[in-house]
């Protein structure tokens, strides 16, 4: 693998921050040169989270030009759709099968988007869309919080790195409380994309 | 060995491994990491300073005294200490002075957007522009250097792709031993009576003569020669964008922007064909190269305004004929897709509040979508910065006015003084009044307001993560503290009607709202309650019983994200409640149709 730009969006408070940065360390310890930014828009919740992850012999930018994402790592399926457009033609979506409305739906003024009509917004990008249970695995977990380990072990099975640097770098990451719960998360994901051939 | 750190982070280290003693800052995006991490350094004094201001002027008092200080702040907060800052260009320093300003180009959290890279030229101070982590890290013990080297305060701008992005950092330094070089009596320098500033002026000018000798021969405005067709002269976090559009082309990277090497510049001009000037916000380095008689292309092209990214630097070099290919217009999402604005939390203590104003004063008036009345209401809110200022998207809409920090206060005095027939509200948050409310009030109370002056006093600095302030008792490094005491404190400058209510009791807010708007005088209303981000346990998830709801939206009306309406189904999200702590939508519910959920009840 020469390069792997991975875009992560969310919603504020799904720990798509502290997924990236594992993501991070991950790449570093496969010894790439690595940069990421995130965008957090102005509160603590609710709102778009948009984090970069870029990985390669050498970066510049630490923002991926838009259509030129090899990953997209969508926490809910509305942000799935609004990012769509930053793959790549034929890049990887994978989105874990998971509704957020924003409050304008639940307010009446908006709508939101049916499965089919994400699945048809992310195809007019790449047919290889990948629809994870990251939001239900994580409930039977009994802490919804492991969602962002769910998925970066979704994501792991499309990156050749080895399971035991992922493994040590969340290690690093966690406090010791949590992080058997966290590494069975990211078990799941391993396991609910490992089959998935695209 | 190298690491993968933020700028901010990077900055905080570099500071440490240079020897700083002091370190002051406000919070403000992207620059509030700065102070957190140093403020873990035991052996660095760090605080949280009451505004920027105050920063500057505990920063610059450090210096003074012969130690070296890191003072860092946003853009804006730059504008506050704007005062205190040029008094350093003018006195000096003694003790190194490094100033960190954070521009946020984009505006991403942010009341607007500026180039601070001007207050260099301003204030006639040297200025370093780190282009990632590795010269956030590299760059600051050179800072302290030059600032200690030519008697100045150093101003280091960043900018959020810097400051928030991360990159890997070689980590050669340890920390040098600091400097305590005391204080001296000097009144010529440090006393700037008008005799005494004549003095120092011109040796303003006999520094940058010095600097920009200086800049010449700094290792890192370095050329690095490619393809001669084309020459880029940039910085900061723009110089990546180039590198990614323009792999092959010359550069002149600059990393020391203010005073700019003339020679180098004019030496690299003499070895292109045509340059580009790369740059974020303001055409500050492409005035200066022009003012040199070189021409170059930069700001016909490239945007004046809003961040810069690699798509950007393509397009624009496309219109430019830099790059073969038509330019692109970005893509987007379909417009119908719902927006995803960020929200007041579920259990926020500042809901309640704006619920009970939303329905005072004939605010449903407000119905345009763009925000605007079709009438004048009963009742006008003036707001300030801070998470509350949420509270001016629907459905609430219970914000009239926000310009910068305390400013609430000011603009309710001067639209009474203006006399609109409306009743005026001030809304303001705790660690906002601290910054900059009180002497608001204390206008005030000097000239005769009736205006009421809502403090929302969440116990913390919540928008920027939660940092502590004077009001809470601890301070930036975690110790025990003195808390000033909001209700004394207004009551101290003159203001006879203060009032303090529990933020989850809507009935108390109401009362408390009526009575102070009632009252012909100026009045307080300081409404407590915690952040609920910082409430770490949680019970009591409430659920709505569909046999008793008649679907008569008054909970939805309230904002909150945990209460959903979906598929014509109004339903609270269980994991988003905060429960037991607010109880907002089960108070304000008229069919009584909200409670907690029964035990072993799940759905």
């Amino acid at each position: 693998m020469d390069k792997q730009d991975i875009l992560m969006v969310g919603v504020g408070g799904q720990g798509t921050i502290l997924a990236s940065d594992i993501l991070g360390d991950v790449a570093l310890a496969a010894s790439y040169d690595v940069k990421k930014t995130d965008t957090l828009g102005m509160a603590q919740r609710g709102g778009s989270v948009i984090s970069h992850v870029r990985l390669a012999k050498k970066v510049w930018s630490p923002m991926i030009k838009e259509g030129e994402v090899d990953i997209l790592l969508a926490f809910e399926k509305l942000e799935a759709a609004r990012w769509a457009h930053f793959l790549k033609p034929g890049g990887l979506a994978l989105v874990n099968n998971h509704a957020n409305p924003p409050l304008s739906v639940s307010l009446g003024t908006h709508r939101y988007p049916n499965d089919n009509e994400v699945r048809e917004i992310l195809k007019q990008r790449t047919d290889k869309i990948c629809l994870v249970e990251g939001t239900a695995s994580a409930k039977e977990m009994g802490d919804v919080r492991t969602l962002n380990l769910f998925m970066l072990g979704c994501i792991s099975n499309f990156m050749s790195i080895k399971p035991n640097v992922w493994q040590k770098c969340i290690a690093e990451r966690l406090p010791a409380k949590i992080l058997q719960l966290n590494l069975k998360a990211f078990e799941q994901g391993r396991k609910e994309t490992s089959h998935v051939n695209l | 060995m190298k690491k993968l750190l933020s700028g901010n982070e990077a900055f905080a280290l570099g500071a440490h491994h240079a020897g700083i003693k002091v370190a002051t800052a406000y919070p403000g995006t992207p620059s509030t990491e700065i102070l957190e991490y140093i403020s873990k350094f035991d052996d660095v004094y760090a605080e949280w300073s009451t505004n920027e201001k105050v920063a500057m002027e505990v920063g610059l008092g450090a210096s003074y005294a012969g130690v070296r200080t890191l003072v860092s702040m946003k853009h804006v907060g730059l504008n506050v200490a704007s005062d205190p800052f040029l008094a350093a260009a003018i006195t000096g320093v003694r003790g190194g002075l490094v100033v960190i300003s954070a521009d946020d180009p984009g505006i991403h959290s942010s009341q607007g957007e500026q180039d601070n890279r001007h207050y260099a030229r301003l204030a006639k101070v040297p200025m370093l522009e780190p282009a990632d982590s590795q010269e956030a890290y590299d760059l600051m013990e050179i800072a302290f250097d030059i600032s200690e080297q030519f008697d100045t305060p150093v101003l280091m701008r960043s900018t959020t792709r810097i400051s928030h992005a991360n990159s890997l950092v070689d980590v050669s330094r340890h920390r040098s031993a600091p400097k305590q070089l005391g204080f001296v009596h000097d009144v010529q320098k440090y006393v700037m009576l008008p005799v005494h500033a004549r003095l120092r002026r011109p040796l303003l000018e006999e520094r940058l003569v010095k600097l920009t000798a200086y800049a010449e021969t700094f290792p890192y405005n370095r050329i690095m020669w490619g393809e001669r067709k084309l020459g880029i002269i940039t910085s900061g976090v723009a110089y990546q964008y180039a590198q990614e559009v323009f792999p092959n082309a010359s550069y002149l990277k600059l990393s020391m922007t203010y005073p700019l090497p003339e020679k180098l510049i004019h030496e690299f001009a003499q070895g292109v064909e045509k340059i580009l000037v790369v740059e974020e916000l303001d055409p500050f380095l492409e005035d200066s190269i022009k003012a040199l008689g070189i021409k170059v292309i930069g700001k016909e092209f490239i945007p004046r305004f809003g961040e810069l990214n690699p798509f950007v630097v393509e397009q624009a070099a496309r219109r430019a004929g830099l790059l073969p290919g038509a330019p692109v217009q970005p893509s987007a999402p379909p417009q119908w897709l719902p927006a995803r604005p960020p929200l007041l939390c579920p259990g926020c203590p500042h809901t309640s509040l704006f619920f009970v104003l939303s329905t005072m004063g004939q605010r449903a008036k407000i119905l345009d979508a763009s925000g605007k009345s079709q009438g004048e209401t009963k009742m006008v809110i003036t707001g300030d910065i801070g998470c509350y200022t949420l509270a001016t998207y629907p459905p609430l809409r219970a914000m009239d006015t926000t310009a910068c920090m305390g400013a609430s206060i000011g603009h309710a005095l001067g639209k009474e003084k203006a006399g609109i027939s409306s009743k005026v509200v001030a809304v303001i948050g705790d660690s906002t009044f601290l910054h900059s409310g009180i002497t608001g009030v204390v206008d005030g109370v000097y000239n005769q307001s009736q205006a009421t002056i809502v403090i929302l006093d969440n116990g913390t600095t919540a928008m920027t993560g939660h940092q502590h302030h004077p009001g809470t008792g601890v301070s930036a490094q975690g110790k025990k503290t003195k808390a000033v005491k909001l209700e004394r404190l207004v009551k101290g400058i003159g203001v006879d009607d203060v009032k303090v209510v529990n933020a989850f009791d809507v009935k108390a807010i109401r009362a408390a709202m009526k009575s102070s708007l009632d009252n012909p005088s100026l009045s307080v209303v300081i409404v407590r309650g915690e952040c609920a981000v910082l409430v770490k346990t949680r019970s009591g998830a409430r659920a709505v019983d569909v046999e008793k709801c008649d679907d008569c939206g008054t909970c939805i009306k309230i904002g909150c994200p945990a209460i959903q309406k979906f598929d014509d189904r109004v339903f609270i999200d269980a994991t988003l409640c905060a429960g037991d702590i607010c109880t907002v939508c089960e108070q304000l519910c008229p069919k009584k149709a909200i409670g907690p959920v029964a035990p072993g009840d799940k759905s």
